[in-house]
């Protein structure tokens, strides 16, 4: 323990915590208790939630406690208070996604990771704000809130996992899980000053989390320190049968790399990554951070991957063909929003049943009520009928979807539409792989490849957010990850003048999980800015 | 002039797989809507799809009795657009690299072989039902059939006539259902079908065309190439898709032949009216936007599978069909029918394997046993809506009923009635002729004076017989039967009549 009784208990780790809650000289209630009071005291300022779900926690709580109590077996993160990003599914809770669209969305079934989860009794906190369908870097594009970064009120916590890093920064959660694409775990950690780990595409299992882009997603962990990364990444890692994606390699205890040792190690670092123009404090922060890493025994040479100018509008094609595809079941017929244009004059409701929550909740009513009629009946009131299911959807999409969710399903319907799926898509999927075997080439010689992980630090509530390509950018360096599959880690490797964090990424071969933590927790041992709290202030310039 | 139709079908067949391609919800037919889904088939957010691997194999196994290669690496395509029955607003299907192509399906009619290209063969879910008349001025979805496995089973355009299509597609049927992947059952949608056809002028019409001639036909004329297709989808059976192409094949000439043109365009069959109606043109044809469908891993088979697989295939119903010409020297027609399902060829065969050598002539015996089957047993079973698996009559019972007949303990006309008796019964017929004392009258003393009594009413017939007329002696013996209710044996009647005739 850092400063022993005189910190409060949502301010230590979760491996901190699991140690008192295995002598018993805390309950996993007043934990929970603990990172609520927080809540209640910060979140009006930070705005990290969307859903709390208090309640139920504190009988979580209360049921490991009990378990506990009679001397049963329990998992190491038993008892741990754990925030969710709102794009996983927990059965019975809301999935919003930060969407008017699934506002009301209440799943029906628990995604792979909180089956995980729950199997480890871990605690639930809430649902955490986002980037509205992960697709962001700042997490303005929330339907529903902004999320303060805890450092500066006044800026961005990044994103689009915002909202997770938001709240282990400013310890209102002990853990939390968000999900990234192109950097959506990695760049809000690096934003916050916290820990953010993206695990090889495959790891964890995609089963439960709203499909964004399916061929990049991937959960993992936002933590306060490297060691509470290996702790979660123990518990949601594996083959999943429900996820085909998911592999079935083995799982080793990621405690095990928890090794203050770098000896030897050969660490790559990418001369396209220090790029001219790029944040000076970013670049000196990273830079000593290196220097630490080879004081400290490790080899460094510099690697090039010349295809990572690419790797951005490789990753808009992709991402945006694989969404617009994804999002398409937002339409208005099953659940969530639904326009009621287009069925103003005829609104019927229905008997039948035809989603399995309705069935659990004996609710009536659920089916399509759009008035239709197959296309072979070719007379003008069918017309006028198919004419109304059709501006059903238009109007459902239009008034669920904010304004970048829309902008990116018609960028990937445009990359592939006839005529123009070779000259985007397929080509983006040939650069891919070229991105993919730069760093495969670069790892070869090296055991890992270390960069800045945001160019900038945290930037100004409404700074980028009309421009949209400024935006896009902020992921510059953590997209070619995803690209390729391959696992990457945030951790604090500085702040700026102004008090914001600035965050240093480690990459390393597919599966080799291990590596980055062994690299990350031997940094972390020889430095403190792991241990700074963020001041919670507003401050100007 | 005489044109020929140019004609590929897209068939769309459901494999018998307990549960779902990508879910384990239940396939059954005829459920409560609504009552067979889960997240995964209703396309809830976050789910995932998981390859069922029975459906995988049950595809394979239709690939191969088509005779299509397995392409070693495949993979699933997102099919996207928007509809109420899609759930996901697209379907897992195949579009490059599918499971199998390259195959081929040889209809043999009358010993001539018609050999029918196979395209491909490709895996796909099947989309939900909307139902339209349950409740005014609203639609119903029901779900149930959502992710469903089918195979898309598309022909070359190798098939000349609306008959040809309804031939391939007979064939067809009864080759999935040998090899037991499909019911193949058109009324519960487990076999859709649509057609591409055009027209050209028939080869016939080619054979040296003046110069002049040639130079004032259009392309599609002069049959090298194809004239403009017409999709015709919407056909409930295999006869509506022959009228509908007979339809569409009448229309198209015409409109050539008024010198218009023909639209690419989908038209839809209208059963009721017997006419195909414009649907959608080519401009208003959507784009799918196919693309790799991320969330399946590609399709990787193992060789060795493929070949196990292949080595369980049983005879299929082609082979079958000549062997049985062949072995059992029956006709090419008798043949067709005893192969028109496993069963009833299975069943056959059990009856011609039950002959005793010392009672029939085989060949006597295998027609015998074919003309029961086709004429008696199938009419039975049809009128009492039955399968040959669920007839009670035992092959050896109905082989040795055909014994009887021959040597002549019982008449033709007698057999017909102990025929229901034993379909009915499900007893032996020697049993049923003990019981009813019903025995073929052989005493010629008796028979002499019943054909005296017939000689002596027509006389007529007599003198016509002896100008030759050889079935003036039939209508006698029918005569005979007729007063004995059929218990005359029929050759000793013959034998007595013409003795009778000639001594007359």
């Amino acid at each position: 323990m850092r400063k022993g009784k005189e910190m409060k208990l949502n301010e230590l780790t979760a491996y901190e915590i699991s140690k008192l809650i295995r002598k018993g000289e805390v309950s996993s209630e007043e934990v929970t208790k603990s990172v609520f009071e927080r809540i209640e005291k910060v979140e009006k300022k930070v705005g990290s939630f969307v859903t709390l779900m208090k309640e139920g926690a504190l009988k979580q709580a209360r049921i490991v406690d009990e378990k506990i109590k009679k001397k049963e077996k329990i998992s190491p993160l038993a008892g741990i208070p754990i925030a969710i990003k709102d794009n996983m599914c927990i059965d019975g809770v809301l999935t919003t996604c930060s969407s008017k669209m699934l506002e009301n969305f209440k799943s029906p079934y628990d995604a792979t990771v909180i089956k995980r989860l729950k199997e480890n009794d871990l605690v639930f906190i809430g649902k955490t704000n986002m980037d509205e369908f992960a697709m962001g870097s700042s997490t303005e594009n929330s339907a529903f809130k902004i999320t303060h970064n805890p450092w500066n009120l006044e800026t961005i916590p990044g994103g689009s996992s915002g909202g997770s890093a938001a709240a282990v920064a400013s310890d209102e959660a002990i853990l939390a899980l968000g999900s990234d694409t192109g950097g959506s775990i990695r760049q809000p950690a690096s934003l916050c000053g916290v820990v953010g780990l993206k695990p090889t595409y495959g790891r964890v299992s995609r089963y439960g989390l709203v499909a964004f882009a399916s061929s990049l997603d991937q959960i993992g962990s936002i933590t306060k320190d490297v060691t509470d990364s290996a702790l979660l990444m123990n518990v949601i890692s594996g083959y999943d049968e429900r996820d085909s994606t998911s592999c079935d390699y083995p799982v080793p205890d990621y405690t095990k790399s928890l090794v203050n040792n770098v000896k030897g190690m050969k660490i790559g670092i990418p001369k396209e990554y220090f790029i001219k123009g790029m944040d000076e404090e970013v670049e000196k922060s990273v830079k000593d951070a290196i220097k630490l890493l080879e004081k400290l025994g490790a080899q460094i040479k510099e690697v090039s991957l010349p295809h990572t100018k690419y790797a951005v509008a490789v990753y808009y094609l992709i991402a945006t063909a694989e969404a617009s595809s994804n999002l398409a079941r937002y339409e208005g017929v099953k659940y969530g929003h639904r326009a009621s244009a287009g069925l103003r004059q005829r609104r019927i409701s229905l008997g039948l049943k035809p989603v399995s929550q309705s069935r659990q909740s004996e609710e009536k009513g659920v089916g399509i009520s759009a008035p239709l009629r197959s296309a072979s009946r070719q007379d003008r009131q069918v017309d006028r009928q198919t004419g109304r299911l059709l501006e059903m959807y238009e109007e459902t999409r239009k008034e669920g979807f904010g304004d970048e969710v829309k902008r990116r399903i018609m960028l990937g319907t445009y990359a592939l539409s006839a005529g123009y799926y070779d000259a985007y898509y397929l080509k983006a999927q040939k650069v891919r792989t070229l991105v993919k075997e730069d760093i495969d080439k670069a790892l070869e010689k090296c055991d890992c490849l270390i960069t800045p992980t945001s160019p900038t630090p945290s930037f100004k509530i409404g700074e980028k957010i009309n421009d949209p390509l400024k935006m896009y950018l902020s992921d510059i360096f953590t997209i070619s990850t995803n690209l390729a599959g391959i696992p990457g880690i945030s951790i604090p490797c500085g702040f700026t003048k102004k008090g914001l964090p600035i965050g240093l990424q480690i990459l390393a071969k597919p599966f080799a999980e291990e590596t980055i933590l062994k690299v990350a927790y031997t940094y972390e041992q020889n430095t403190e800015w792991h241990k700074r709290k963020p001041p919670l202030v507003f401050t100007r310039d | 002039m005489e044109y020929e139709a140019i004609i590929g079908l897209e068939s769309h067949v459901q494999l018998k797989t307990k549960s779902k391609i990508f879910c384990s919800c239940s396939t059954k037919f005829g459920a409560e809507p609504n009552s067979q889904v889960c997240p995964v088939c209703l396309g809830l957010p976050g789910v995932l799809p998981v390859m069922n691997r029975t459906a995988l194999e049950y595809a394979i196994k239709a690939a191969l009795a088509l005779n299509c290669k397995i392409a070693q690496k495949s993979i699933f395509a997102r099919k996207n657009y928007f509809y109420p029955d899609l759930p996901k607003s697209y379907q897992i299907s195949q579009y490059e690299q599918p499971l199998s192509s390259g195959g081929f399906v040889d209809v043999i009619t009358g010993g001539k072989v018609e050999r029918i290209r196979i395209t491909r063969v490709h895996l796909e879910e099947d989309a939900g039902k909307l139902l339209h008349e349950e409740v005014k001025d609203s639609t119903l979805v029901d779900l149930n059939r959502c992710g469903v496995p089918l195979i898309e089973i598309v022909t070359e355009p190798d098939i000349r006539s609306a008959k040809g299509a309804h031939r391939f597609l007979t064939i067809l049927k009864s080759i999935l259902q040998y090899i037991e992947v499909s019911e193949c059952n058109m009324e519960e949608g487990s076999l859709r079908c649509d057609a591409n056809i055009s027209v050209r002028l028939s080869d016939r019409q080619l054979i040296n065309p003046s110069k002049e001639e040639t130079g004032k036909l259009a392309n599609w004329q002069t049959g090298k190439q194809l004239g403009v297709k017409v999709e015709v989808k919407n056909m409930n059976s295999f006869k509506a898709v022959e009228k509908a192409l007979e339809y569409e094949m009448e229309r198209q000439i015409k409109a050539l032949e008024e010198g218009k043109r023909i639209i690419q365009e989908t038209r839809l069959w209208d059963e009721s009216k017997e006419i195909t109606v414009a649907m959608r043109s080519k401009e208003e044809a959507h784009d799918y936007r196919y693309f790799p469908e991320p969330d399946l891993v590609p399709i990787e088979i193992d060789r060795e599978w493929i070949e196990r697989i292949r080595e369980s295939l049983p005879e299929l119903p082609e082979a079958r069909k000549a062997r049985f010409i062949k072995d059992y020297k029956i006709p090419d027609y008798d043949a067709s029918i005893l192969t028109s399902s496993r069963e009833l060829a299975d069943y056959y065969e059990e009856c011609v394997k039950a002959r005793r050598k010392s009672q029939v002539a085989s060949r006597r015996f295998n027609k015998g046993i074919a003309n029961w089957i086709m004429s008696e047993l199938l009419r039975e079973l049809k009128e009492k809506n039955m399968g040959i698996k669920e007839c009670k009559v035992a092959p050896e019972h109905l082989a040795e009923m055909i014994a009887l007949i021959d040597k002549g303990g019982i008449s033709g006309k007698m057999a017909k009635e102990i025929f229901v008796e034993m379909f009915k019964t499900g007893r032996k017929a020697s049993q049923i002729v003990e019981e009813k004392g019903l025995v073929q009258i052989s005493d010629e003393e008796v028979l002499a004076k019943i054909v005296d009594k017939i000689l002596k009413e027509n006389p007529k017939v007599i003198e016509d017989y002896e100008k030759g007329k050889e079935k003036a002696l039939g209508y006698l013996v029918g005569q005979v039967m007729k007063k004995t209710n059929g218990t005359a044996n029929p050759r000793l009647v013959n034998k007595l009549l013409k003795k009778k005739i000639v001594f007359s």
